[in-house]
């Protein structure tokens, strides 16, 4: 619900950014005292199913945590996948309450099923940086020396979202990449980096973060020219007579807004994701 | 059924729904106004001949590197020999995805192998190479398993009189116990062909996947579920139909030799006769 009215007072105010932000502040109060209400009284309880993209392992597991922490008498059960896997799922009717995907298009195809259950909400967003073994052995400095001749540079297959990013900053760039490998997952691509196979590879800042010591990011100014944004959204299993998930709506309603409320905000902000 | 429980025959037909039910299900899937299309597009051509390509080399490769193996576990008795054979056939329990790190981690850029490739000047990462040696890997133990199997049961008696009559032990190998496999040695080869070909997980870890470099059929199939699900459908049927194709031929081959049983005793004896005439004529008085 907190987010329902700090997305209204977004669109209310498109011009007065710094009121906004005072608002949204104000408003974050406000949903944290919601939610420490949630806390005591027990307004939620259950069990449900949230399939999210695999680039959310960490920050959704340590949210379904501190939400169930804050809601006690509810389970929140977790599937980890890539995005077009998790919708292949739910469309075969894979149990899912909630769903988190990695980009819009995947969610779009879920709508498109019929699958929803109200809209979605955007929570984040993620731009790709490169990714070099530690040290640089090659000595990368920006975009452009990516296309450089024995340089030896593993991307996404252009079918992934990470992979669209990457051929839309070729576009907006003018350099055209020679990637000896076009993976199908970013996890390999950050794979071929870190075992020091590939030079370097585009992966997401939070891939970078996520890496810790085994590899090194070096953003570039051109990644803005890409940008994935991560949507929410309740799973509807009338649409495809299988009924998905537990029908729990209510829970499913609370856990989205957790995680586009305050403390979803900020682990995902830590985790290294941008604002949606 | 011949005194089996009908029982068996009840669980006997569960096991094979098992297994025919989801290849029944996949071609209820299969977009047929668009099948010719989706199969013959660019990437795909490229993926099925770059998978036909490398398992080929890689059956080779096996079959090379695989018969002398097989020799040496079924023919000597040596020290550490059961340990052996549990390690050569390691990578058909391994997930290959293990066994795509483990040959990362010996011929990658870094790998106990790789640094001193590179500086012969042989770069393996990201190649064709890799992936034939991805298949291999994953291949080989189908071979030995199946002609280590063969040499048991075939046993050492032919063997043994080839030697007492003078015949050297490559002529023996060559002329007498390779023939007397040769149906094992064909469908062994077979299946790791089948095997190299559905390999996938040690190939994405080990290889890379670049379109008509690295990219098989396989790998191409994954990689289409991601945006056309009609063409991944398609490409596994494919795939299927040469696995079908394949392991027809190899059972095919199998059952063969078992028929010709009585008469490969008579090709044997000839045999024998004309190894008694090699060394003869071969002699130096």
């Amino acid at each position: 619900m907190g987010s329902a009215r700090r997305s209204r007072l977004g669109l209310g105010n498109p011009r007065g950014v710094a009121r906004v932000a005072v608002a949204a502040a104000l408003v974050a109060a406000g949903v944290s005292v919601a939610l420490s209400g949630c806390a005591g009284g027990s307004r939620v309880s259950g069990s449900i199913t949230v399939f999210a993209a695999a680039s959310l392992t960490s920050t959704f597991t340590e949210l379904a945590t501190e939400f169930e922490a804050a809601n006690p008498d509810t389970s929140v059960v977790l599937n980890f996948a890539g995005s077009s896997d998790l919708v292949t799922q739910i469309t075969e009717g894979a149990p899912a309450d909630v769903f988190a995907s990695a980009d819009t298009r995947n969610m779009a195809k879920l709508g498109d099923a019929g699958l929803l259950s109200g809209d979605a909400v955007n929570f984040a967003s993620n731009t790709l940086t490169i990714a070099v073994p530690p040290g640089n052995p090659a000595g990368i400095k920006d975009f452009a020396d990516l296309a450089a001749p024995g340089l030896k540079t593993v991307v996404c297959a252009p079918q992934l979202p990470c992979g669209a990013a990457t051929v839309a900053i070729e576009t907006a760039t003018g350099v055209t990449l020679k990637p000896v490998s076009e993976e199908s997952s970013v996890t390999d691509v950050l794979g071929k980096v870190s075992s020091g196979e590939a030079d370097a590879g585009l992966v997401y800042v939070t891939d970078v973060e996520a890496a810790g010591e085994s590899v090194t990011g070096i953003s570039f100014d051109e990644a803005g020219a890409a940008v994935n944004t991560y949507p929410i959204a309740a799973v509807d299993g009338a649409g495809n007579g299988a009924g998905n998930g537990s029908g729990n709506g209510e829970l499913a309603a609370a856990f989205i807004d957790f995680v586009t409320g305050p403390v979803g905000q900020r682990v995902l902000a830590d985790a290294g994701f941008g604002a949606p | 059924m011949l005194g089996l429980p009908r029982w068996v025959g009840i669980v006997a037909s569960v096991g094979a729904l098992f297994i025919v039910l989801p290849l029944v299900a996949m071609i209820t899937r299969v977009n047929w106004p668009e099948f010719g299309a989706l199969v013959t597009s660019e990437s795909s051509v490229a993926a099925l001949g770059l998978s036909l390509r490398t398992s080929v080399v890689s059956t080779a490769l096996c079959v090379v590197l695989g018969v002398p193996l097989a020799l040496l576990l079924a023919r000597t008795q040596f020290a550490g020999q059961k340990v052996l054979r549990a390690l050569v056939l390691l990578p058909l329990v391994l997930p290959p995805v293990v066994g795509g790190i483990a040959l990362l981690y010996t011929f990658g850029r870094r790998g106990l192998l790789g640094s001193t490739l590179e500086v012969l000047g042989i770069q393996i990462a990201f190649s064709t190479t890799a992936v034939v040696i991805a298949q291999t890997f994953v291949a080989l133990p189908f071979l030995v398993l199946s002609l280590e199997g063969a040499l048991r049961t075939v046993g050492t008696r032919y063997e043994a009189v080839a030697a007492t009559l003078g015949a050297k032990p490559t002529t023996v190998l060559l002329r007498v116990t390779l023939p007397l496999v040769l149906p094992a040695l064909i469908s062994g080869a077979m299946l790791s062909f089948a095997r190299a070909l559905g390999e996938f997980g040690a190939t994405l870890t080990f290889a890379g996947s670049l379109q008509g470099v690295t990219r098989t059929l396989p790998l191409e199939i994954y990689l289409q579920r991601e945006t056309d699900p009609d063409a991944a459908v398609a490409l596994s049927l494919v795939l299927v139909l040469v696995a079908v194709v394949v392991v027809g031929l190899s059972r095919g081959v199998s059952e063969r030799r078992g028929s010709e049983r009585g008469g490969s005793e008579r090709s044997l004896s000839e045999r024998r006769l004309s190894e008694r005439d090699q060394p003869a004529r071969g002699m130096p008085l």
